[in-house]
């Protein structure tokens, strides 16, 4: 199954969401919808408690100004919010039908009567009979039912050696997402295509279906209480302002209008953060899409940020999927540069990674320069999963077959020589054995009945992984390597790579007994799987990522998909996790330290003129307005104005998430709290400020 | 000017409060955990014949609601027997003073009062209640209501420390081990100092004597030294007699002064201590007392500065009014603000009477919850609700679900911590607000203007946070103040501890997280600092306004000359 990514696809905002989003914000003040956020909904009671007020007034014909646009702001504070949800909800659907569009471009090709015909793999059905070639991916699981053939399964088993497939025996099945690397097989098809599986999944991120997460309903919780405590605040305030009044004297000396203390509560209450949270949410699923990962649920991608050990494959994760050759090992009375040339020669043809790593290692170990496959007229043996080897025969003086070179298995080339009457020497036999037991794979290589050496194939360390699983040691994160080799290359591997622990010999059932001891511990364990031996194990993971490549079963027990069937991506999933944690938590910060600012605006507004010496002079706690506001009107005006706005300036930060790096929690920590902590208490001071001298000057008030 | 011997006096007076924290900090979780101590051999017999009297298996341990419901029936009980000792109490024995039954409203508001131990008292002990009443009841409450707030607090760091159990520990337990070890040999030894220094302890009627002046005064006496060591000690407060400790027998000698000081945050200090013991994090009891020492140290630098600012009204600089003038201004300051911050609530000089930012700390050292120390046990509990806010809000920064000490914080947490957070403060604004506009509430004031906003607005954060001073000039013994504050101490201690309980049993039941570097640290100065600013940011928030329009103003009025 292809998948392009389909991030280039949608712009951050394109001017199609953004027009759909705000007319699904209008849809959004439906009270059904808007009582799901406890922050909004007071906020919209309050707008129509003002409204209410506003229009009596303007029937009454005593209406202000400032009534009349303290209820509109009020209501964009609501509207803004809505819209926020809407662009992200926008901008899944987009995501999602991208999806479903490029998700279908695999091909299979279906054996009718006349022939074979192409058509797109998510048509297959139960019982489709298929063809597949060299080169072809098989696009469903099936059985063969015709022909043999090497197939690559790296993808599912983590075992990067090609695999011998034939019809009517036990080894007859072939998973979807595999590759044929020789020969011709005919496939019935004996499940149906992952499609509605993965349909019912992409269903789930585009937002309408969306179920609030666990720590979504902390937060959500933790934003009521404060809520509930302001609307407390503001509800005891008229009894102690009018205490007060009549203790000074100054009946209606206080401003404590219903549309203030609206005002008022608006901005006390986490406004922002309420506004945004499901937008934040939305969007964390979003990014994950724009990684080709898809979660079956939010509550996955939330837990992936808490993973504290990741079991990763060895296979295709901390090595390249596909061997190397790192050293010719040449027999008794064959010189070296003899044998890497002959290998060298066998493989010129072939194009598979290790064919050309022998090439290249040929090529910079005993500059032997790069021939093309044109220089040499021989003719060129591929690989074939009968006789398991690949070479070249070159014709010389009239012979039609001077030099028959081969490489492969050692029972195969073993096989070869003896047939042409030779023996298969027994120090080869025992180099073969020790570079098996270091883990590499051993190649001989054979001219005619002259067995001339073995070429070591190597596991190779992907550039950069150790560096990323020093990033993720920072993080806190512990990684463990899984493998079947034994467990002197796995330590040698995992020595290289970096990583803290490893399982070498690993059994299905070692996977899941590992992942349930971290657990007892208290540990979440993510891991990244294909193979239908993984199921148990990704179900038992707490984040658990199948390879799309991989098994139906696989697919099923996991919580999220990954498209691209890299394992890597496991990495990325984390970091995702954690910046929607962040980005919560970041903005929940920024939204209580704004309250400061607005409260030095708004209190002195309300009571500035208490117990003032005479009905001009300014009242003692006018002394509190250190914003030097010009107006009380003015003054809550601009709080209520930057309160609604700062919504609309922080939804780009909601939907991209907060910076991630990964550096140590107290390092993150301290740069959070600086950023949105400290910036939060600063921010809405210059805003109000600025907003009162725009709303001076423009004489709003 | 503040004195050079006043500063060595409140540096010692730190120094001493740190350094017995530890010592007995330990002691106290040894004992608690049922280890051998010195005092074993001493007070063991005790320990066991209490069990056997009452058929406790101490082995026997509870879940979060059997622990519950064992401390809320105590506590019933408790209420019952100080309710009925005061409205029989002409009916029955020691009661030389022939003083008569306590109506239901006092009997009622006094009952709660020492069970919560808010020991707010709406009466004057010396004219009010028997010797009985005061040994029987109420010096009993000051032991019990300190066990209990000990007992809660032992069993929400069970809670913590221990994993996937349900057990939170055995309620009887911790009430007998607190009592029989810690709180009564501490107070045994306290009462003999305090009568060696000449507290009166004896069942003698009062005195009326004709002073040199020649005026007549009634000398107050009877078994005070014993209340008075508990009061201080279990964050009591509430006196013999009504002055308090402003009364010489109740607080003759300067030393006297100084040990009753420092036995307000004694206990306080050093559980927060036992607890970093217990759920094996004594960085971080360290940080939160830490936090806890620099709003002491604030609150008492504020209201030094303030005391010691010239009146622009008098011109006077540290004006002694209502101040203990035996021991001075800085004594008195110290006093206001230990005993506002741990619930104590006893006193040696007039809240009422010092200058309005002195009673904006009072205020808010109660309003806040109680957690700067805070009563026994209490304020270590009462101090988990911001802890949990912290790591909830700070922690998510992080990227992980937000963990305390292992334990991951989820909604059930949230909830109950924004429960215990929101009740108190409901009590404090809502009765308030209904003082303040309803003809019975402002009948019981004595003065006007925001002084008077704010002797009611204490009256109810005292209550509220189980603190108990009072900020006088209220007359707080009519039925509608002794109502609402028994009920208002009520909704602050249960609404607290019930909530909190529930969080302890609900934390035992989960899996601890190993920490790594990606876990959210709670030992460390930023935590600190983080726990400091959501303590000061969401307590200044729901209590701006009320600040405000209390001492605030109060303050800029009397700079402009004005005084209420």
């Amino acid at each position: 199954m292809t998948t392009k990514s389909v991030s280039s696809s949608i712009s951050f905002l394109s001017g199609e969401i953004a027009f759909q989003a705000l007319k699904d914000s209008f849809k959004k003040f439906h009270p059904k919808l808007l009582v799901k956020n406890p922050v909004m909904f007071v906020v919209a009671v309050g707008s129509a408690i003002t409204t209410f007020i506003t229009v009596q007034e303007i029937l009454s014909g005593t209406s202000s100004g400032f009534n009349i646009q303290v209820t509109l702001w009020l209501w964009f504070t609501v509207l803004f919010a809505n819209f926020a949800e809407a662009v992200a909800e926008g901008r899944g659907k987009a995501q999602a039908e991208a999806l479903k569009k490029n998700r279908s471009q695999l091909t299979a090709r279906l054996k009718i009567a006349s022939g074979e015909k192409s058509i797109p793999a998510a048509d297959l059905k139960k019982g489709d009979i298929v063809v597949c070639e060299t080169g072809d991916t098989i696009p469903a699981d099936g059985v063969i039912i015709e022909g043999i053939a090497s197939v690559d399964e790296s993808a599912i088993t983590g075992e990067s050696a090609p695999v011998i497939r034939e019809s009517g025996d036990d080894r007859s099945a072939v998973t979807g997402g595999t590759k044929v690397l020789s020969d011709r097989i005919l496939i019935r098809i004996t499940s149906e295509q992952g499609n509605t599986f993965l349909d019912r999944i992409i269903s789930l991120v585009e937002g309408s279906k969306r179920q609030k997460t666990p720590n979504e309903i902390a937060l959500t919780i933790m934003l009521s209480a404060l809520t509930i405590i302001f609307l407390l605040v503001v509800a005891t305030l008229p009894p102690f302002v009018q205490y007060a009044e009549k203790a000074a004297g100054q009946t209606g000396g206080a401003l404590t209008t219903l549309p203030v203390l609206v005002a008022l509560l608006v901005c006390l209450i986490p406004t922002t953060i309420g506004g945004l949270l499901s937008a934040i949410g939305i969007s964390g699923m979003d990014r994950l899409i724009r990684k080709n990962v898809i979660a079956t649920s939010g509550r996955a991608a939330e837990a992936a940020g808490d993973v504290d050990v990741l079991l990763l494959d060895k296979t295709g994760t901390i090595t390249l999927g596909n061997r190397m050759a790192s050293e010719f090992i040449a027999a008794d009375g064959v010189s070296r540069e003899r044998l890497a040339d002959a290998a060298q020669l066998s493989s010129l043809a072939d194009e598979t990674p290790e064919g050309r790593s022998i090439v290249v290692l040929a090529k910079e170990k005993y500059q032997l320069r790069g021939r093309d496959v044109s220089d040499v007229a021989g003719h060129f043996v591929p690989f074939s999963a009968q006789t398991r080897m690949s070479g070249v025969d070159i014709p010389k003086d009239g012979h039609k077959i001077a030099r028959a070179i081969r490489k492969g298995s050692a029972d195969a080339i073993k096989k070869f020589v003896t047939e042409q009457g030779s023996v298969f020497p027994k120090e080869i036999q025992a180099v073969v054995e020790g570079i098996a037991r270091k883990g590499s794979t051993p190649l001989v290589v054979a001219e005619n009945k002259e067995v001339l050496g073995v070429i070591e194939l190597k596991d190779v360390v992907k550039g950069g992984i150790k560096e990323r699983f020093a990033q993720l040691r920072q993080m806190g994160i512990k990684t463990v390597m899984i493998t079947g080799d034994n467990p002197l290359t796995a330590a040698a591997i995992a020595a290289e790579a970096g990583v803290d622990d490893f399982i070498a010999e690993a059994t299905p059932e070692d996977k899941l007994q590992r992942i349930r001891d971290e657990q007892a511990n208290g540990r979440l364990v993510g891991m990244i799987g294909d193979g239908t031996n993984d199921a148990p194990a990704l179900a038992q993971a707490d984040v658990g990522i199948a390879m799309n490549s991989g098994t139906q079963a696989a697919r099923e027990a996991g919580n999220m998909v990954d498209l691209d069937s890299n394992p890597t991506k496991l990495i990325e999933v984390v970091e995702t996790g954690k910046q929607l944690l962040m980005t919560r938590g970041a903005l929940t910060t920024f939204s209580i330290a704004n309250d400061v600012a607005k409260y030095f605006a708004i209190i002195p507004a309300m009571a500035g003129t208490l117990y003032a010496a005479s009905a001009i002079s300014k009242g003692p706690l006018s002394a509190l307005n250190i914003m030097h506001l010009a107006s009380p009107q003015s003054a809550i005006l601009s709080a209520v104005i930057f309160n609604a706005l700062i919504i609309v300036g922080l939804i780009p930060l909601a939907l991209r998430g907060v910076k991630y790096r990964a550096i140590g929690a107290s390092a993150v920590l301290w740069r959070n709290l600086w950023l949105y902590g400290i910036g939060g208490i600063i921010v809405p001071f210059v805003g109000i400020k600025l907003i009162d001298i725009i709303i001076v000057t423009l004489r709003l008030i | 000017m503040i004195t050079a011997s006043e500063i060595i006096q409140l540096v010692f007076y730190a120094v001493m409060l740190f350094l017995f924290t530890p010592p007995l900090g330990k002691l106290m979780a040894k004992i608690f955990e049922g280890e051998k101590t010195f005092l074993s051999p001493v007070f063991g017999w005790l320990e066991r014949l209490s069990y056997k009297l009452s058929g406790i298996d101490p082995k026997k341990e509870m879940n979060w609601k059997t622990y519950m419901w064992a401390m809320l029936a105590f506590n019933g009980l408790g209420f019952a027997i100080v309710y009925l000792l005061q409205i029989f109490q002409s009916s029955l024995p020691l009661n030389p003073q022939q003083l008569p039954n306590v109506s239901w409203h006092l009997a009622f508001n006094t009952a709660v009062s020492f069970m919560t131990n808010t020991n707010w008292q709406s009466y004057a002990g010396e004219v009010t209640l028997s010797y009985l009443v005061q040994m029987l009841g109420l010096t009993v409450q000051n032991f019990v209501s300190a066990a209990t707030g000990i007992a809660v607090m032992l069993a929400l760091a069970r809670g913590i420390a221990r994993k996937t159990t349900i057990d939170i520990g055995n309620f009887w337990v911790d009430l007998v081990r607190s009592t029989v070890y810690v709180l009564l040999p501490l107070s045994i030894l306290f009462t003999v100092v305090l009568v060696d220094q000449g507290v009166v302890q004896n069942f003698s009627s009062y005195q009326t004597v004709t002073t040199l002046e020649g005026t007549q005064q009634t000398i107050l006496l009877g078994p005070a030294a014993a209340q008075i060591a508990i009061k201080q000690l279990g964050s009591n407060g509430g006196g013999f007699f009504n002055m308090n400790s402003a009364y010489p027998h109740e607080n003759p000698t300067p030393f006297t002064n100084f040990l009753e000081m420092l036995s307000i945050l004694l206990l306080a200090s050093a559980l927060v201590y036992t607890f970093g013991v217990i759920v094996k994090a004594k960085r971080h009891a360290w940080v939160v007392w830490g936090v806890m020492f620099f709003m002491f140290a604030s609150g008492l630098a504020v209201s030094l500065w303030s005391e010691y600012l010239t009146n622009p009204v008098t011109g006077v600089a540290g004006g002694m009014e209502g101040k203990e003038t035996r021991f001075g201004v800085a004594n008195s300051v110290l006093w206001s603000v230990a005993t506002t911050d741990a619930s104590n609530g006893s006193v040696n000089a007039m809240h009422d009477s010092m200058s309005p930012l002195s009673g904006a700390v009072e205020m808010i050292n109660i309003k806040l919850g109680e957690i700067i120390f805070g009563g026994v046990g209490a304020g270590m509990y009462g101090m988990m609700i911001f802890i949990l806010l912290t790591v909830f809000i700070a922690g998510l920064m992080v990227g992980r679900t937000p963990e305390y000490l292992g334990k991951k914080i989820e909604s059930y947490e949230v909830k109950m911590a924004a429960i215990a957070m929101i009740l108190p403060s409901f009590g404090i604004l809502l009765f308030t607000a209904i003082a303040c506009i309803s003809d019975a509430g402002l009948a019981g004031l004595n003065n006007s203007g925001p002084h008077g906003f704010s002797e009611i607005l204490y009256a109810f954060a005292s209550t509220a946070g189980n603190n108990g001073s009072a900020f006088a000039g209220l007359t707080a013994s009519t039925p509608f103040y002794a109502t609402l504050l028994g009920i208002n101490m009520l909704i602050g201690r249960f609404g607290v501890i019930i909530p909190m309980l529930a969080i302890a049993g609900s934390l035992a039941k989960k899996k601890i997280t190993p920490p790594s570097s990606g876990t959210f640290p709670t030992d460390t100065f930023l935590f600190g600092l983080l726990l400091l600013g959501t303590i000061l940011i969401v307590g200044a928030l729901t209590f701006f306004p009320t600040q405000v329009l209390g001492p605030i103003v109060e303050h800029f009025l009397m700079l402009n000359g004005q005084t209420f």
